[in-house]
């Protein structure tokens, strides 16, 4: 079969120079001879290596940690155990996408009192070699006393379940629950009258969908490396999404001022939401203190799998009336979430994000937030908003069905556009959706026939839409202009898949040069103003908006100093397309000109900018999945797939499909394959990449991107997101495709062989 | 202690003499004895491909091959795949078709890629992803990567 080029987007066409266009990354040499340097990768002279000691058990007291044999063995240098924080406080962290209770956290990082899931740390050591380490972890006697497990969202919120924490108190719409509870929280969110909008329904459907828990899978198991020095400076070499959350976190769990933390971020083998947060960093950091000597700490897969940030299993009833002609009149839903050990922020965003796509005058969602003996979980891909679409967008389908309406038609008679509002109060300004309808009404695949399957086989057609907010938040850089026209610029947002080229375009764009003239370095929390996290789609949005101020700074420097050069008054002069020219047209200077004369006589040029922008812009998507499923065994094949997304401006195109088609890809997996496989004590059963099934590339067809542009009015060259709402729409695409393969609508996820095959009968449940 | 075993073997076309521990993986001689460290670690067991090396022509998992194994033989891993300054075709189709997201498996990946086209100069869609199916990628759903195959394959 041959292979076709990706089709060119839209923006070839626009005004710009580099946006649009598809440069080598600046990284890319690096990262393909493999001199890269990732986390695991660098080395310290007299380094220690570190192994955490993690629970047997998904719920026990610790009656008594007793370290001493370990600590006496030759070659050991340091133990350290919960009773190492230096105090555990209550106060609430904002990573972005997540928050978390920095108590909950030093006790997740190092269990204090009480393991709550099968794989929690319990302690941890450091000495000459890993060897020794793994033989020290061996010698720490923990006497526990084992306690009853609860490992189902819904069984988590039954009176009677064992409790995570007896003084943990579910906080109802405001109100503290009088019993302990593992609910901790409930929320609502309302539009409308739900009475009233149902009572207009021809129509009315309700059913009930659930998901397990499912990890990001990136390939780089977690990593840190600390240095605590007899100065007190304390530098952490880590893989992180984001260096300055480490940096806060390490200040708050470690007690240390921020003026004696650096955090280096080195490159980082995938997060996907799953390093946003620290595991391991303030761990080295307490051995390095012990040991007086640098402390390498590495999860294995297993400890990943187990003891990383998964994303919750959810449990999302919902109903939805329409009228005859396929008007959405009222929809209502509860959605609970496990958050895992300790509670996070799962129900808020699902519930913001299940019916965005559709402009519904009556609206009425409660989400609750429930601890399990399962790991603390964190934020993956547009966190929470794929389950809530899996129970919508399935359920619309069979609306459509219900109604003799096509899905997508049925889509665009309800889509959301400027103006409507959302459950949360705000309203859109420009998006994208019906375009992405439209574009998949037009798309070469939905115009295609289905094709025959081969014999015995069945075949099937979905589709499914997504939402994602977006973010903004902090970002900072300083760019200096060299005498030979090139430009260093210097971020904090840690590359994970190609933001040295989407925000150095930005720059290159501003000033009007070639893209190979900007040098862009992803630099330390010592080095560059704040950063937020890369996370939350806004890495090429507010850092890009950055690297555009800071090249408007250098364009004021560059016209005042030419008004000197020029003997013009700089009033007369303008920055255009790489040139200062005096208006009256008579004389310029290029940029490569200026920039020899600026760094030859008087004060270099360098721009400089820290923004906190507004007005991100939110993503939507359309997907469109063709399935070819064999009944007897329920294996799924997935023949052709179309993302179809919003993407405000693509900078980079081909990061930009590479973003919609490692989302699609991994929606594929969780709609097929992955899922947390817990026995009932609680233990993982399936925590290796044997075992989780991630798909590899017999699983998956080409992933044509389609890039609608509809230019984001908050942003000065119109980005939007694009990373985190791919995820959004498979798992319902695929499910309807199933149902019309098989004529079952699955309400469970994965789709593995094993429940298509009780769902069509073939075996018993 | 356990006494150290020598070794004698060809990596990268270059002989080197080095002594390893009788249980330690060649992953963790590249990584922490040759501080090799372009062949990653992503599971340690097999499933991942992101410490793939050749090992005399064949494709392996580096964490599965124990490093007294090698003694003799032939290890060509992702610092070896460039001639020098000049890029192997694969790499540079890799840049130019954006076949890399965060990067960490493209190592295994090019020297896997690499085993097949020694043996296959041009191989099918079908046939690169079949032999391409014990590198996990989590970043690009393989499009990309498919397609830099086909490129290099179609340029050799």
């Amino acid at each position: 079969m041959a292979i076709k080029s990706p089709e060119k987007p839209a923006a070839a066409t626009s005004s710009y120079k580099v946006i649009g266009t598809r440069p080598v990354r600046p990284d890319g040499a690096d990262k393909v001879t493999g001199r890269a340097v990732y986390g695991a990768d660098i080395r310290l002279p007299n380094m220690l290596r570190g192994r955490v000691l993690r629970s047997p058990y998904a719920h026990a007291n610790i009656k008594r940690i007793d370290t001493s044999k370990a600590a006496a063995l030759p070659g050991v240098k340091a133990v350290v155990t919960g009773a190492d924080w230096p105090g555990i406080s209550n106060k609430i962290e904002d990573l972005g996408e997540d928050t978390v209770n920095l108590g909950d956290l030093a006790k997740n990082l190092l269990a204090v009192g009480k393991v709550l899931y099968k794989g929690h740390a319990v302690a941890a050591v450091a000495a000459l070699d890993d060897a020794t380490a793994q033989k020290a972890l061996g010698l720490i006697e923990v006497e526990y006393e084992q306690l009853p497990v609860v490992l189902d969202v819904r069984e988590s919120m039954k009176p009677g379940a064992p409790l995570l924490d007896d003084k943990r108190f579910t906080d109802s719409l405001g109100t503290k629950s009088s019993e302990p509870s593992n609910v901790a929280r409930h929320i609502r969110f309302e539009l409308g009258d739900v009475a009233k909008g149902f009572a207009q329904a021809d129509v009315t459907l309700e059913h009930e969908y659930r998901t397990t828990m499912v990890h990001q899978g990136y390939i780089e198991p977690h990593n840190a490396t600390a240095l605590w020095g007899s100065d007190d400076n304390l530098t952490v070499w880590c893989s992180t999404q984001g260096a300055f959350a480490v940096r806060d976190n390490l200040v708050e769990l470690l007690k240390h001022p921020t003026g004696k933390i650096k955090v280096v971020p080195l490159e980082i083998g995938g997060g996907f939401g799953g390093k946003l947060g620290v595991y391991l960093e303030p761990v080295a950091a307490l051995l390095s203190k012990k040991s007086g000597r640098p402390v390498q700490l590495f999860m294995s897969r297993t400890e990943v799998f187990e003891a990383s940030g998964p994303a919750p299993g959810t449990s999302i009833s919902i109903k939805i009336g329409a009228t005859k002609d396929g008007r959405i009149t009222a929809a209502q839903a509860d959605l609970a979430y496990e958050d895992g050990a300790y509670p996070g922020a799962g129900a808020g965003a699902g519930c913001m994000c299940m019916l965005a796509p559709y402009d519904i005058p009556n609206i009425l969602l409660d989400g609750r937030d429930t601890v399990v003996n399962k790991p603390k979980t964190a934020a993956y891909r547009a966190p929470s908003a794929p389950q809530a679409a899996f129970a919508a967008e399935s359920l619309l389908d069979e609306l459509a069905e219900k109604l003799g309406m096509d899905p997508l038609e049925l889509r665009l008679k309800n889509a959301s556009h400027e103006g409507t509002r959302q459950v949360n109060g705000q309203t859109f300004r420009r998006i994208g959706y019906i375009e992405t309808l439209e574009a998949a009404k037009a798309s070469a695949h939905f115009a295609s026939p289905l094709g025959q399957p081969a014999p015995g086989k069945k075949r099937g057609r979905g589709v499914a839409s997504g939402f994602w907010f977006n973010g903004g938040f902090k970002s900072s850089a300083y760019a200096q202009v060299n005498a030979d026209g090139s430009v260093s610029l210097v971020e904090g947002s840690v590359d994970i898949g190609g933001t040295r080229a989407s925000i150095g375009m930005q720059l290159a764009e501003t000033l009007g040069i070639p893209f190979d003239k900007v040098k862009p370095t992803v630099a330390d929390t010592d080095s560059v103003g704040y950063n937020a996290m890369t996370g939350g789609s806004r890495t090429t949005f507010a850092s890009g908006w950055a690297a555009y101020e800071v090249g408007m700074d250098i364009r004021r420097q560059l016209v005042e100093r030419a008004a000197e050069f020029m003997e013009r008054a700089a009033d007369d002069l303008e920055y255009v397309d790489g040139e200062v020219r005096s208006k009256t047209g008579d004389s310029k200077m290029t940029f490569a000109e200026l920039a020899a004369k600026v760094n030859g006589r008087g004060a270099p040029v360098v721009g400089r900018a820290a923004v906190s922008p507004m007005g991100a812009g939110p993503a939507f998507a359309t997907h469109i999945v063709d399935v070819e499923v064999d009944p007897e065994t329920g294996k799924v094949d997935v023949l052709r797939y179309t993302a179809v997304q919003d993407v405000g401006t693509a900078i980079h195109p081909s990061y930009v499909e590479g973003q919609i088609q490692g989302g699609a890809a991994q929606g594929i997996g969780w709609a097929l394959n992955e899922e947390y496989f817990y026995d009932d004590k609680g233990v993982l059963r399936n925590s290796s990449f044997l075992d989780y099934r991630m798909p590899t590339t017999l699983d998956l067809p080409l992933i044509d991107a389609v890039l609608v542009e509809v230019p984001n009015p908050g942003h000065p060259y119109g980005v939007r997101g694009v990373g985190e709402v791919p995820l959004v729409p498979p798992m319902a695409a695929v499910s309807n495709a199933l149902h019309q393969a098989l004529g079952v609508r699955v309400r469970e996820l994965p789709m593995s062989p094993r429940r298509l095959l009780e769902e069509t009968g073939v075996i018993g449940k | 202690m356990v006494a150290l075993k020598s070794l004698h073997f060809t990596l990268n076309g270059e002989t080197v003499d080095t002594l390893c521990d009788a249980g330690e993986s060649l992953l963790e001689l590249l990584r922490y004895r040759l501080n090799l460290t372009g062949a990653k670690e992503g599971c340690n067991n097999g499933n991942c491909g992101a410490c793939s090396v050749i090992l005399d022509g064949q494709i392996v998992d580096s964490c599965l091959v124990l490093a007294v194994e090698i003694d003799g033989r032939s290890v060509t891993t992702i610092e070896g795949i460039a001639n020098g300054p000049n890029l192997h075709p694969l790499q540079e189709a890799f840049l130019q078709e954006a076949a890399l997201q965060c990067g960490v498996c493209t190592p295994g990946f090019i020297v896997a890629a690499k085993a097949l086209l020694d043996r296959e100069p041009h191989p099918s869609e079908e046939r690169i992803r079949h032999w391409l199916a014990g590198n996990l990628c989590r970043c690009t759903g393989y499009d990309k990567i498919v397609r830099a195959v086909k490129r290099a394959s179609e340029q050799a």
